[in-house]
């Protein structure tokens, strides 16, 4: 079983990649699909202090479970607008 | 109410016709605007990412947080994403209102509250380097 994995800004560019696939086999929960993602992906290791999860567009906990065809997103802390944060 | 995550240059105009309607006595807008510094160093362009689908589910969130707790009609946001260079406007945000304490108020609140949890990153390029810049990490229940 698989599920979907985004990457945005920081953390897309330290997996060079966008998006990836994480196999979640009988179901996992938000927090252990990105460790799993790690191994694939060893640059992102190490943000779990940082990141929040999305599970299908809305904000998640890290216990959150996670099954076929959800799509997971790494959420590294959020800068829109433009002045000085 | 419109929410919309963009690569296309922003209107102000537009959202300020979309909010208003024939009981506003005010439309508040907000408009951030690329600048050419920040933390003294020289900023040349920012480039902003999105997780559209979800960005917009977010601020049609809080715009309805922000439509129960003031006296407001309506509420519209945009930002921009890729490449903007100094000047360019990343977010607008406007909101109608009978009268312009609820209009003001509303709206400052929608932009500290996009600020902290839609989903979209800025990446600050300056004079021989570059840096995605993170926000506070912000509980949910903030």
């Amino acid at each position: 079983m698989k599920a979907k994995v985004r990457l945005f800004a920081r953390l897309s560019e330290l997996a060079g990649t966008r998006e990836a696939e994480v196999d979640v086999g009988e179901g996992l929960t938000a927090g252990e699909v990105y460790h799993l993602l790690c191994r694939q992906y060893p640059a992102l290791s190490g943000l779990n202090g940082s990141i929040r999860y999305a599970v299908n567009g809305e904000y998640a906990e890290p216990g959150h479970s996670v099954g076929e065809g959800d799509e997971v997103a790494l959420i590294p802390p959020v800068s829109g607008g433009s002045d000085a944060v | 109410m419109l929410f919309e995550i963009t690569s296309a240059a922003l209107d102000a105009q537009r959202l300020i016709d979309h909010v208003r309607k024939d009981e506003s006595g005010a439309v508040a807008l907000f408009s951030g605007v690329v600048r050419n510094e920040n933390l003294g160093r020289r900023v040349l362009y920012l480039e902003y990412d999105a997780y559209p689908d979800m960005a917009e589910r977010v601020m049609r969130e809080i715009a309805g947080e922000a439509l129960g707790q003031w006296p407001i009609t309506d509420v519209a946001m945009q930002h921009r994403t890729g490449r903007l260079e100094i000047g360019e406007t990343s977010l607008l945000v406007a909101v109608s209102a009978p009268h312009r304490k609820g209009a003001f108020e509303a709206c400052h609140a929608l932009v500290d509250r996009f600020k902290e949890i839609v989903p979209v990153w800025k990446k600050e390029v300056w004079e021989g380097g570059e840096e995605w810049i993170e926000g506070e990490a912000v509980n949910r229940s903030g």
